[in-house]
């Protein structure tokens, strides 16, 4: 099925259950889809485990929802920041659970979920807490740590435009984790600054290709 | 004379050879991109998507989807490139990067290298991309103080601090000298006030001179 097009952010997070795992773009800021993770407050689910780089910055966006206690536990690479204040409390006050994954690990293990890739071996971690009580090998002499695919049951992702059957482009270095969250969620949802007809996106400019993507909503923004 | 901060950024800059593609973590080692030659060539890498990134963004040029990896604004140079998250880090795990420079709370003698978490029981861990940078990136140099502000070195013969890498680290820059770590041991290149000597008698590292 192509892409719906939502006429809102609400429509476009509704049905998101309780338990869900949510992967979330963004790295900072840049690329996080704010205008979804509103909707989802607003729409109420709970319990959810989040996928995301960093556990959410002052008080917009992941914060927000981590303020709001729908969250049971952050997957990221990235929690403390400067200004992770939301996240830190609730980790400090034990209402949080936390697994820090190394940023490319996590970005692999999605990639990997979305290929169909069930568990690949990588050197990062190799020998170090973050690879304790995993599957050892050696390859070339070399140790590696045995990691698993990451699935997610939605994506919000925040990109720049789409067209109306759901092929997606992004801006700069918010790009991030956008394309690899896309392709490994059961429902993925992405929050664009513009909608165009389709044909209007250049083909070989195509970054998320529509088969990613299952709901678009355009929330205004840069050109 | 020991080097400041900015002494430090400008020894490293001169070892990377011209045309390198470089990755500067957060922190100091983001003060080397100020001291590479002008046509060096070099190419800095950002781990959230970016290849041949400009200096700090100021006034109009700040774009918030356009920052590094220390999520301060910056600029594109010609021939810049973008790419998502998967493709960073293979640019890292598959030996693509050839110099990492980072920050350390602990370097051993063998090179492994310890510089994302205290291990203190109230400590947040938080590992971003150093564990990806330490074992993918083709040379790993870190950039620290000899010494820590309590005294204690921070060259060591084994790291207590929990490790990003093992035997990861090629050179150890620091305010007072700069080592090589090498299968032969750890060699003194050069030196910034104390004396081989006197290193011999600071650290609990057997030294060979190489000045």
């Amino acid at each position: 099925m192509t892409a719906a097009i939502c006429p809102s952010a609400a429509d476009a997070v509704a049905g998101i259950r309780d338990g869900s795992t949510v992967l979330i773009s963004g790295f900072g800021m840049a690329g996080m889809p704010v205008q979804l993770i509103d909707a989802l407050i607003a729409q109420g689910a709970g319990d959810l485990t989040v996928v995301s780089n960093n556990a959410g910055n002052a008080e917009t966006g992941l914060a927000a929802l981590l303020a709001k206690g729908r969250v049971r536990k952050m997957i990221c690479s990235f929690p403390r920041q400067h200004d992770s204040w939301v996240f830190d409390d609730l980790y400090r006050a034990g209402r949080i659970e936390l697994e820090v994954v190394p940023q490319g690990t996590l970005a692999e293990r999605m990639r990997a979920a979305g290929a169909g890739i069930p568990a690949f071996f990588s050197p990062t971690g190799a020998g170090t807490l973050l690879g304790e009580g995993k599957q050892t090998r050696e390859f070339g002499g070399r140790a590696h740590v045995l990691e698993s695919a990451l699935h997610g049951d939605v994506a919000l992702i925040g990109a720049h435009i789409a067209d109306r059957m759901g092929n997606v482009v992004y801006r700069k270095t918010a790009r991030n984790f956008g394309p690899v969250m896309a392709t490994a969620a059961q429902t993925t949802i992405v929050q664009v600054h513009h909608v165009v007809e389709t044909g209007d996106l250049d083909p070989e400019a195509i970054i998320t290709p529509s088969i990613f993507v299952n709901r678009v909503v355009a929330v205004g923004g840069p050109a | 004379m020991s080097l400041n901060k900015n002494e430090m950024a400008a020894v490293i800059a001169r070892d990377i050879p011209a045309g390198s593609y470089v990755n500067l973590g957060i922190g100091q080692p983001t003060l080397v991109a100020d001291h590479l030659a002008p046509g060096s060539g070099v190419v800095l890498h950002t781990e959230n998507g970016m290849l041949n990134m400009g200096p700090a963004a100021v006034g109009e040029q700040i774009d918030r989807d356009l920052t590094n990896a220390g999520k301060i604004p910056v600029t594109e140079l010609p021939g810049c490139s973008y790419f998502h998250h998967a493709d960073s880090f293979a640019m890292m795990r598959g030996g693509h990067i050839d110099v990492c420079v980072m920050g350390a709370f602990q370097v051993s003698a063998r090179g492994d290298l310890a510089n994302w978490h205290t291990g203190a029981p109230d400590a947040i861990p938080a590992v971003g991309g150093a564990m990806d940078l330490a074992t993918g990136a083709r040379r790993v140099f870190v950039m620290m103080t000899l010494l820590a502000k309590d005294g204690s070195r921070k060259l060591v013969p084994s790291c207590t601090y929990p490790l990003t890498g093992v035997r990861c680290v090629d050179r150890v820059y620091t305010d007072l000298a700069t080592f090589e770590i090498t299968s032969e041991g750890v060699l003194v290149t050069a030196t910034y006030g104390p004396s081989f000597a006197d290193l011999v008698e600071m650290l609990d590292v057997p030294l060979v001179d190489a000045t």
